[in-house]
């Protein structure tokens, strides 16, 4: 352990959350300062560059008060880190992994960098567990695996927070109670009331004792906001790799993330590429996205659900755009289905899980899962583009067989996606064949005669 | 004694250090008490400019750095075939190994190997001859050859039996009289591209068991193709079914920047399937090179060329290799990064100005070639691009283009639909693919050329047809259009659909896809003539042979291909039917 260093009259430039000290001594990129004010109050902060002879220090609570005169910076030699031990369920957290609900602090057993280290390829399992959310869409068409990292891709005003509540609420194991679940919810940027709306949700079903909540607001400062899903993911890999637990991860918003990394790389002077975020904004979102998974003789798992609402619901805007390029898919919502009173409004067509394939069929659920869904997609999407004919040459202009895609696509979204209270996969595939029964059975060419027989039975027209 | 220089500025994975001692461009150096590897990518006066290969954090100013002598290299030797590797060829260790930290990988432990030496003292060599092979446990036996630079007279080599792979095993006196030694594991240069005696022509195909590749857009063995496609269109699950059913004797798998849980799939899935040309597993010949998108990122840069000097490792023990790399855009982006961390003058969207030139010499590398020892090998490489929300148009996806021949361009509406592979068959292309008749003429189907430029006019037809349609109403179309349009339908649910999950399907023989593809090819004939004899089209269009050709991948293997024959069987009988039929209500 390097011993504490203490610098003093070293401030040369404070600018918004950056503090540029005249570099007097050794410290390594990353590690761990406090700065005391003339106010006397001690703020955390981390170093996050270093050239010849500037040290710049991102501090991670407000800057106003700080001086240049007086501001004391300690070094602590080492990077940030979370003490954590057992008994964080059920506890409440600022953005820097301080208790703030006024109980105990945390007994800490240990302590861990706040950065993780990156999992070796080779030591992952290949997550299997189908988990049961309860909804439809996701768990017949888009299912969710344990150790997955499936974000929501929503718009402003759109329901995702509920949907986010719901799936922490009755998220399960198939034929399991539920076994040592866990859930870590990361408030990024986030309202006062959004938090509440959450705390209360989870309060409701009786979830609030396995949670761990970290609540960085939107008043809180932006490089604070960078650190908090990093401290949310500590504690998370703690619960899942240290007490074996199966922990869901809630982050949301990421687009609050990327912005404050975007204030703060242009307040660095960075070189920016698309939309002004900087140019590494793939290797830092992945450096989170990548903290999910199972390692292989491990009990526990992590999984992510992160939330982000698409900058003018525009899904090739980098956040999304990036997002999507690292995470296991998307789910992604609908403005148009929300008008319509549709709930939980997703849009099937572009949502996508790509572990489905590995958690569903065979053993894992049943064995015409993937049919199903194949199918139900290939017959939902050639519904949509019978719409967009109907729009233009009348739903008149089209053919018989056309108008039977039509009915189709209605009742697909009014039946399958739309749902009142959580479903069972048996009660959603159900609904799935029910929906195929009536289409005619010669084009259902993603289902076996078997299949069809079986499950469609007499009822093919 | 090497040159040694102090760290005076840290950002992110690059520094710039004061030196003492010279420093040559591309040298390999060391850097701190951790021993972090890097490399020197510029020389400003006393000041070398370093990218570090691991992770900087904890790294301060003062810190020493100590040079090498020699450039960036990687190990290549016997041992990697069934490896896995980080993205400067050093092991990622077993299961135990959880994490990856930053100078815990050293150059992977001696091993050894069954040695039978193929020539014997006072043999002349030349460089790059086959001198020996070796061989572990069950595994088919590896080539050893002379350092491409080495040749003379060989005054020594071992004995037949078990040796480590990093003992000298052979003894050479050069023309000049100079006496080298060499291992079977020896280092390369990792930037430097390998010899060879000459490049040959492509006259093949890779055969990569999928059909709308193979029979409409086929790469060519020592070729090079590419698969761009936004996220979500399944570049991913394409390139690993290329790798699992292609014809090359070695596949060489680059997961650049990209999913921890896709390298665990692939870690999950290789080890239990089964070559079937030797009925060994799958992962006896196939090298896995994994940098993660948390890894670090100046590995990422480096991983492809690592990849490629891995390839042309094989290559030149005569054997044809398969890179897939997944995704050059990840690579193109850690470019960037440590390009924008120097300060460098950004190009187009920001990517460095020799973004270009980098693209060309990495896909220069492929090719089909006479190798030194006079044998003939091939580097296929196919990349995979993943265009910044879909657009074609920006600079990755656009350079890459200029240096393939084979272009598959993933289609976002075939996704969402589930439609697999989502290879979009009117914006895709093959520039070669005239090469290959000859070729397809020795797997029985001579009809291939005329065959594949009556679907893609097929497919032509139908983005007419349908744009027209979304005018007027299907129903407003002549007959004749409303049978090219379902015709066009079967052509891609029959042929351009497959299953990359599908046990019966993930791989079509050659002869399983002439077959499919005159099957079609004999429906549009029959049908036409049926509503030429004045059939009705909804009688056409609800036959039960439809639906069994719509479905004959699936239902159909490679080896039952007598069930074909059943099936355009009962496809004459049923059109046969038709007519007595149509002609007997019309009578």
């Amino acid at each position: 352990m390097h011993p504490l260093l203490l610098v003093e009259h070293a401030a040369q430039k404070l600018d918004g959350p950056l503090l540029f000290l005249k570099r007097t001594l050794d410290v390594g990129l990353g590690d761990a300062v406090e700065i005391r004010g003339v106010d006397g109050r001690a703020r955390l902060g981390r170093i996050a560059a270093i050239d010849q002879d500037t040290l710049t220090i991102e501090v991670l609570e407000s800057t106003a008060g700080l001086d240049l005169e007086h501001s004391v910076v300690r070094f602590r030699g080492e990077p940030l880190s979370f003490q954590l031990g057992p008994g964080i369920l059920g506890r409440i957290f600022n953005g820097v992994g301080q208790v703030i609900d006024g109980g105990p602090p945390i007994a800490a057993q240990g302590h861990y960098p706040i950065d993780g280290l990156p999992m070796n390829p080779v030591a992952r399992a290949l997550p299997r567990d189908f988990i049961e959310t309860g909804i439809s869409a996701i768990d017949v068409l888009n299912s969710l695996v344990r150790g997955q990292k499936l974000p929501i891709f929503s718009g402003g005003g759109l329901p995702h927070d509920r949907l986010a509540s719901e799936i922490a609420s009755h998220a399960r194991l198939r034929g399991d109670s539920g076994g040592d679940f866990a859930i870590v919810f990361c408030g990024i940027g986030l309202p006062f009331d959004s938090a509440e709306h959450f705390r209360s949700a989870l309060q409701a079903s009786g979830a609030l004792e396995r949670t761990a909540l970290f609540l960085n607001l939107a008043s809180d400062s932006s490089t604070q906001r960078l650190l908090t899903p990093r401290y949310a993911l500590t504690a998370a890999e703690y619960l899942a790799f240290v007490e074996g637990k199966h922990v869901l991860v809630i982050l949301t918003d990421m687009t609050n993330y990327c912005e404050a990394l975007r204030e703060v790389s242009s307040s660095k002077g960075e070189i920016p590429a698309r939309k002004g975020f900087p140019g590494y904004l793939y290797s830092d979102l992945a450096s989170l996205y990548e903290r999910a998974g199972c390692l292989r003789g491990q009990p526990g798992t992590l999984t992510q659900l992160s939330i982000l609402t698409m900058p003018a619901d525009d899904i090739g805007h980098p956040i999304p755009d990036l997002t999507g390029f690292i995470t296991e898919g998307q789910i992604v919502l609908s403005r148009e289905l929300n008008r319509r009173g549709l709930a939980p409004p997703i849009a099937v067509l572009p949502s996508l899980s790509r572990l489905a394939k590995d958690g569903t069929g065979g053993s894992y659920t049943h064995p015409d899962h993937p049919a199903l869904a194949s199918q139900l997609y290939a017959s939902y999407a050639r519904a949509v583009q019978t719409r967009v004919l109907a729009s233009v040459v009348g739903e008149e202009g089209l053919a018989e067989s056309d108008r039977r895609y039509l009915v189709f696509g209605e009742a697909f979204e009014s039946q399958l996606v739309h749902q009142i209270g959580p479903r069972s996969l048996e009660q959603s595939m159900a609904v799935g064949w029910r929906l195929l029964a009536s289409l005619p059975w010669h084009e259902l060419t993603r289902l076996s005669d078997r299949q069809i027989a079986e499950h469609l039975g007499s009822a093919a027209p | 004694m090497s040159a040694r220089a102090w760290v005076q500025w840290i950002a992110g994975p690059v520094l710039r250090a004061r030196c003492e001692g010279a420093f040559a461009l591309r040298e390999s150096v060391s850097v701190g008490e951790r021993s972090l590897l890097g490399e020197v990518v510029r020389i400003e006066g006393s000041e070398i400019l370093v990218q570090v290969y691991e992770d900087t954090s904890g790294l301060r100013p003062g810190v020493e750095v100590r040079g090498s002598g020699l450039p960036l290299a990687i190990t290549l030797g016997p041992g990697l075939l069934g490896g896995m590797f980080d993205g400067l060829l050093r092991p990622l260790g077993g299961v135990d190994v959880t994490h990856v930290r930053a100078g815990s990988q050293p150059v992977g432990a001696p091993a050894l190997f069954e040695f039978r030496p193929r020539l014997a003292v006072g043999a002349q060599i030349v460089g790059g001859q086959v001198v020996a092979e070796a061989r572990r446990g069950e595994a088919p036996a590896q080539r050893i050859l002379s350092p491409p630079d080495c040749a003379g007279e060989i005054l020594e080599i071992a004995a037949a039996g078990q040796h480590a792979d990093d003992a000298i095993i052979c003894r050479v006196r050069a023309l000049d009289g100079r006496e080298h030694g060499f291992a079977m594991r020896q280092g390369w240069p990792v930037r430097t591209p390998r010899p060879v005696r000459r490049r040959l022509p492509t006259n093949a195909p890779l055969v990569t068991g999928q059909r709308i590749i193979d029979s409409l857009f086929p790469v060519a063995l020592g070729g090079k193709a590419a698969i761009p496609g936004g996220f979500g269109t399944g570049k991913t699950v394409l390139l690993e079914a290329l790798a699992r059913g292609c014809s090359a004797d070695v596949i060489i798998y680059l997961g650049c920047g990209e999913r921890g849980n896709e390298i665990a799939g692939v870690l999950e899935e290789f080890p239990t399937l089964i070559d079937p040309r030797n009925g060994r597993p799958m992962m006896e010949r196939t090298v896995i090179i994994a940098n993660t998108s948390n890894m670090p990122v100046a590995a990422r840069e480096a991983s492809i060329y690592s990849a490629v000097t891995v390839a042309e490792h094989f290559r030149d023990q005569g054997l044809h290799v398969a890179l897939m790399a997944d995704s050059t855009s990840r690579w193109a982006e850690a470019l960037r990064e440590v390009s924008g961390r120097f300060g460098e003058l950004p190009g187009e969207g920001g990517y460095p100005a020799y973004l270009a030139s980098r693209l060309a010499d990495f896909y220069e590398r492929a090719g089909l070639v006479e190798t030194l020892g006079g044998e003939t090998g091939s580097v296929t490489l196919i990349g995979a691009v993943s265009p910044p929300s879909g657009d074609f148009s920006e600079p990755v996806t656009n350079h890459t283009k200029r240096y393939v021949k084979a272009f598959w361009v993933l289609d976002v509406n075939r996704a969402h639909a589930r439609f697999y592979p989502a290879i979009h068959p009117l914006n895709s292309y093959s520039e070669n693919a005239q090469d290959f008749v000859a070729w397809w003429a020795t797997q029985g189907n001579d009809a291939w050329w005329s065959l594949r430029r009556r679907f893609l006019s097929l497919l032509e037809e139908q983005a007419r047809l349908q744009r027209m349609a979304r005018i007027i109403g299907k129903d407003a179309l002549p007959p004749r259009q409303q049978l090219t349009l379902l015709n066009a339908d079967l052509l891609n649910e029959a042929i351009l659909r497959q299953s990359a999950f599908s046990p019966v399907d993930r791989i079509a023989a050659p002869a399983k896809q002439a077959a499919m593809m005159r099957l079609v090819a004999r429906w549009m004939d029959l049908a036409l003539e049926s509503l030429d004899a004045g059939v009705d089209l909804g009688a056409i269009s609800t036959l039960p042979c439809l639906r069994s050709l719509a479905r004959m991948g699936e239902e159909i293997g490679n080896e039952d291909m007598p069930k074909f024959d059943a099936l355009l069987a009962r496809m004459e009988t049923e059109f046969a039917a038709l007519g007595a039929t149509g002609s007997s209500s019309a009578s």
